[in-house]
This record gives structure tokens, sequence and C-alpha cells, in this order.
């Protein structure tokens, strides 16, 4: 139910070192989360890890319109998200090796991480619970009179907490500018989206709201892109809300704990979505356009492993943090 | 006797009791499809059905509330959630409708429900996902509060818990659902509100429940072989009724006592049990009770943090030296 890939989608040449640069940075998440994986079964990452291969077009396309002023909040699955919002990925990986030189100091592991300078604000690990504190974000930005957004990414899981209605409700009512972006990958763990859900489009949930809503291919970053780009106008603009739900689909288990297929997916479907790869897309309509050299691509690949490599390096040769590091951070002194 | 798993004992639980009554059901998330986060509902969807094995969406406010309703026109419900930390969306439902309504109908309308999941720390999960909440529980009139440490206990309490006639929160330990012990064949139930003597000894008491179980029985044997003395450990097993009986017998032979719980030291489960047996058991008392809990901050992701956070046999040991003057 993922749509269709615009197959035929003409790329404009003049955006060429744009394409390039959103290539990279979907190459660099896919491997960045494959090293991660690794080292969760050498156990060198703990607690849960939730990897978002599969996933890349949609926060690579829709933060590559975002402003470094802009807020950005997003679930427990947000290693790219700290990645493309700027955060090193050796503080990334790092952070998911518990040392202190992490993005959170070893504290908040894989599923908090946060780099407030970034404005890349979690890292939340209770499903729903931050689409009410971005919408907060988007109230202070209208408090103050900037032209901010305020954005948050939670999976489709997410639409049948209380929270989101509730916020949905609030953002359309004050009119705040927030994009909710929903990543569709059409399972909450183990359940697929129409076992849980009376309406299957998660866009049409904005119509209770009167909000402006789109649904977008996820798998297609520069779709993702131009739909993230109207609504991210629309919040500076008129200080309105939107809805975006990005179908998508995640190629490993729902954590490293989980399987990949079983009970609740077939291995036929998972491969069918394989066939959809969001950077094998983008890089085949590059190359079918003229726009990409086999050795640009094998350069860009061996640029990213280097980056990769040294983080995984970096993350491993990092001290844990001090043990009074226990007593720190509770309260502000 | 059969040895079987803390998981498979509540499986066992579960599946007796709703052969036994039509009117059990269970709801949660993914506790049917997917056989359950934790595998704890494995093959319940297959025996009952989906109307008696209900996966919900991710929302636990709402399917809570939909236990608490159902209870009261005559069904017994057992509401999973995924974990504790979860629940904590529907503690409205938990505290303002379910712990109430007997009360506040002057005793028209009972609610019978079991609120169950797994409470806790596991491992490296961070702080939004290592939480202990038995005394936020335990706070609340009208609420009974159970959390075994063994596969027998855990069987024979759900059982009890899915027959009272009052809401019951039953706090499972995740990092409990691989432990073995036996379990008979046989039907049995372990009544609420029974403490239970793990391990006899004379010199002193450990107070205890849920996996701090393990800790002081550890804790118990190196004192035994290390400092020749030899720990009572009495596991809770029920916190709200709590057994102030069986801890005032304890005390009576080894006037000393260290209470070990998972959770955070301010309002937890021992500062009751200090405050109960500093009235009930003053004359007992040779040394002032001793405390042994989490670290007082969110649980931290880095393992070696995460290891000095934990309440441990060593700890125990240390707490338990000082209450017999030793240090
Ligand atoms: C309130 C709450 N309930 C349950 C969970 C356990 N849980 C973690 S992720 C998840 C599935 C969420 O799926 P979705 O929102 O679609 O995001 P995805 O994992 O697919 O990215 C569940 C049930 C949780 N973290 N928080
Ligand atoms: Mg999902």
């Amino acid at each position: 139910m993922t749509a269709a890939p615009e197959q035929d989608q003409t790329l404009d040449p003049g955006q060429r070192d744009e394409y390039l640069a959103l290539l990279r940075r979907m190459i660099l998440v896919r491997r960045f989360e494959e090293r991660a994986g690794e080292a969760y079964a050498q156990g060198r990452i703990g607690g849960f890890c939730h990897l978002y291969i599969g996933q890349e077009a949609v926060a690579t396309g829709s933060l590559a319109v975002l402003r470094a002023d802009d807020y950005v909040f997003a679930a427990y699955r947000e290693h790219a998200h700290a990645l493309l919002r700027g955060t090193s990925a050796r503080a990334v990986m790092a952070e998911l090796f518990g040392k202190a030189t992490g993005c959170s100091r070893g504290k908040g592991g894989s599923m908090h991480l946060f780099d407030a300078a970034n404005h890349f604000l979690g890292g939340h690990g209770i499903v729903g619970s931050h689409i009410p504190i971005a919408a907060g974000a988007g109230f202070a930005i209208k408090s103050r009179g900037t032209d901010q957004v305020a954005v948050c990414y939670f999976g489709e899981a997410a639409v049948n907490i209380g929270a989101f209605h509730e916020t949905l409700n609030m953002a359309a009512l004050w009119e705040l500018p927030t994009v909710f972006v929903c990543e569709n990958n059409r399972y909450g763990m183990g359940t697929a989206l129409e076992r849980a859900a009376a309406v299957y489009d998660v866009s049409r949930r904005a119509c209770s709201y009167d909000m402006a809503s789109e649904t977008v291919d996820g798998m297609n970053v520069l779709a993702v892109r131009d739909v993230m780009a109207r609504a991210v106008q629309r919040g500076r603009d008129e200080k309105l809300p939107t809805l975006i739900e990005a179908r998508t689909y995640r190629y490993m288990g729902h954590s490293m704990a989980d399987p990949i297929h079983g009970h609740y997916r077939t291995k036929i479907e998972l491969e069918e979505q394989k066939a959809l790869d969001p950077i094998a897309h983008l890089q085949h309509a590059m190359t079918a356009a003229g726009m990409l050299a086999e050795a640009d691509a094998a350069a860009l690949h061996a640029d990213v492993e280097v980056e990769v490599e040294d983080a995984v390096r970096f993350a491993e040769e990092s001290p844990d943090p001090d043990p009074a590091e226990l007593y720190a951070d509770v309260y502000r002194s | 006797m059969p040895v079987i798993t803390y998981r498979d004992a509540l499986n066992q639980a579960m599946r007796e009791e709703m052969q036994r009554d039509p009117t059990v059901f269970l709801m949660g998330e993914e506790v049917g499809v997917y056989q359950g986060a934790y595998k704890v509902s494995r093959g319940l969807l297959e025996e009952f059905g989906p109307q008696r094995v209900v996966d919900t969406p991710i929302a636990e406010l709402g399917f809570a509330g939909v236990g608490v309703g159902a209870a009261m026109v005559g069904m017994r419900p057992v509401i999973e959630f995924m974990t504790w930390n979860f629940a904590l969306l529907a503690i409205d439902q938990v505290v303002n409708s379910a712990a109430k309504m007997f009360y506040m109908s002057g005793g028209q309308v009972p609610v019978p429900i079991v609120f169950r999941g797994p409470g806790g720390a596991a491992l490296q999960l961070a702080a939004q996902h290592s939480q202990a909440f038995e005394s936020w529980y335990a706070h609340i009139p009208g609420l009974k509060v159970v959390a075994p440490a063994t596969p027998y206990d855990a069987k024979g309490l759900l059982k009890s818990a899915i027959r009272d006639d009052n809401p019951v929160v039953f706090l499972e330990g995740e990092m409990l659902y691989n432990m073995k012990g036996e379990v008979p064949e046989e039907e049995y139930i372990v009544p609420l509100g029974a403490a239970d003597v793990k391990r006899p000894g004379q010199d002193v008491t450990l107070v205890c429940h849920s996996k701090t179980v393990t800790v002081a029985l550890k804790a118990a044997e190196r004192l035994a072989t290390e400092h020749g003395l030899e720990a009572e450990v009495v596991d809770l097993r029920t916190l709200r009724p709590l057994d102030i009986p069986t801890l005032r017998e304890s005390l009576h032979r080894t006037n000393r006592c260290v209470v070990v719980e998972e959770g955070w030291p301010f309002c937890g489960i021992g500062a009751q049990v200090v405050d109960d047996l500093q009235r009930e058991a003053f004359d007992d008392l040779d040394a002032p009770i001793l405390r042994v809990t989490q670290a007082d901050v969110p649980m931290p992701y880095n393992k070696h943090l995460e290891r000095a956070a934990k309440p441990t046999p060593d700890q125990v040991i240390a707490a338990v030296r000082r209450v017999a003057y030793l240090d």
C-alpha cells in the first residue's frame, strides 16, 4: 500500500549538486545503521536499538528543507534524524556505545539522542509522547513571533494514541507552526496498521481538525522534499500546521531484538519492498539522467565508508562516563 | 514436579483461568498474533480466539478504560501493558476509575480486573524504560498490588488476582521471565496478601519482593559463608495489603532488618515497611532498619552507570553488617 514510486520523475540538471547531497546523506544513514546493527550483534551497543534502514528518504528529504533554527523532535528510531540534523556520526555512534563523548553523554543511548545546539530535541521512547511536546515548541515560536517551525517525526502506530488527537486539535485551533511527519512504515512492532486503525489513511485524520495534510511516497526523497517544503512554508508564512503522511517501509525488524519477518509480515512482502529501495531509486534515476558516473557513485560510497568507520573507531576508543555522572544532571543547579 | 519458566507459569495461569471462566479475556498490545511482546500469551489466541485474546492499537488509556467498563458489567478482563512504563498513559483509568468505582458507588459496582505486565529495569533500556512503579500503585486505596518473584508464586498469585473481585495491579519482572522453577501439575492458588519466607535464618530479616528476592538470596548465601550470619529472606509477594504479621514474627526472632527494593528510595515500599515495623515491632529492634534501593536518579544508559544504580548483593551485605554492628 506504499504509494507507487514515480519512476519517470524527471530530474533537473540544475539541481545535480543537491541530488548528490541527498544521495550521500541517505547512503550515510544506511551505512551508519548497518554498522550500528553489527555493533549491536557484537554486544557493543545495548538496550533497544531501532534501525532506520528502508526509511532513509523520509528524514533525508524532509530535513533537507529545514533551517538550523527550526526545532526537530523524533521518536526512538532517530539515529538518522540526529545525523541529518548535523550531529556528527562520531557523537551519535559514541552515544549508541554509551560513551562520555556521545551526544547525550552516554546517558540516553539509542532511543534518547539529543543535540540542543542543533535544535534536535530528542529521542523519545514513549510512543506519541513527543507529539504535544513538538507543538509546545510551535507554541513558543508563535509567542516569540519568529518564522521558525517545529517538526515532529513519529510512526503510524502513534496516531492511535490520544495525545496525537489532542495535539492536532490544539495545533489547528491555535494555529501553531508545526509540521507533523508521520512515517508510515505499515507496522507498529508486529501490528499492521489496518489491524489497529479504523481509517487506513493517516493523512485523513487531519480532516477532523481542519488541518492541511498530504500523503507522499516516502521511498522517494525528492517527493518528500517537495511536500515538506510546502508544509514548512505554510508554517513560516501562514503560521499553520500540516500533517504529512510518508508511506515508507522498514527493512529490518522492529528493533534489533525482533524478527525481520514472521507472524506479522511475509518475506515476499519484504522482498517486494526492497525493490523500491529509496537509495537505489535515486541513484538509478541520476545515472539514467547522466548525472552520476559509476566512478562518482563509488566515490560517494567510499567517502561514507571512511566517515562511518571513523565514527565506530571513535566510539570504541572513547571513555565511559565518569562514575560521578550517575548523580549529575538530575537537577540543574 | 515440572520445572517451567516464570513466563510459562503466567501463561498457564491465564490459560487455566480462561478455561475455567468464560468471562475472563486478555487484551493488550501484541498479545495475539505476535504471541506477546515477551511471549507470555503464547498460544492463547489460537486456543481462545480473537474475541478473548484481543490485540489493541497503541492506546493504553483507551484499552485500560475498555477493560474497566467491561469489568463493571460482569467480565473479568486481564489487561496487559507491554511494560508498566507505558501504563503511565493509562494511570487515570487505573487510579481514578478502577480503584474508586466500588467505593464511590457505595459498594454497588465492583471492578474485577487485572492490570499486568513487566516492570522494573532490564538491561540498558535507559530512563524511560527502566522504572519500578510498585509504590505508585501501592499508594492507592482500592487497588491490590502484587509482584511475584518465582514461577510458582507467579502462577498461583495470577490465578488469585483474576478471581479477586477487586482491581489488581500485577507487576511482573521483565528480567524474571526466563527464570525457571518448580510448578506443580495439579491446580493451586497462592492467596493475595501473604508474604513468604524464602529462606529461614535467625540473625537478620531481609525484606524483598520481585527481582530483589534473588538479590537478597544471593546476599544471604554470602552472609552465611563469608560473614557467619544467617539471614531470613521474606518475600512480600503482595505489596498491598502488606503482610505485617509475617514480618513482625520474623523480626521477633532476628531483631534486625534490611529492606531491599528495586524502586527509588523516596516514598518507596521500604519506607512503608519501616513505618509499620517501627510501630509494631519497636521492642524487637536492636538496630535501625536500613534500606537498599535503586540510586535516586533516572536510569542511565551506560552499562557501568546502570550497574551502579541498581541494588546489589554487595549493598545488602554492607547494610546487614551495619545493622549487626559489625562495621
Ligand atoms: C505508549 C507506548 N506504548 C507502547 C510502547 C512500546 N512500543 C515501542 S515502539 C512500538 C511500535 C510503534 O510503532 P510506530 O509508531 O509505527 O513506529 P515504528 O516503530 O514503526 O517506527 C511499541 C508498541 C511504547 N514505547 N510506548
Ligand atoms: Mg510503524
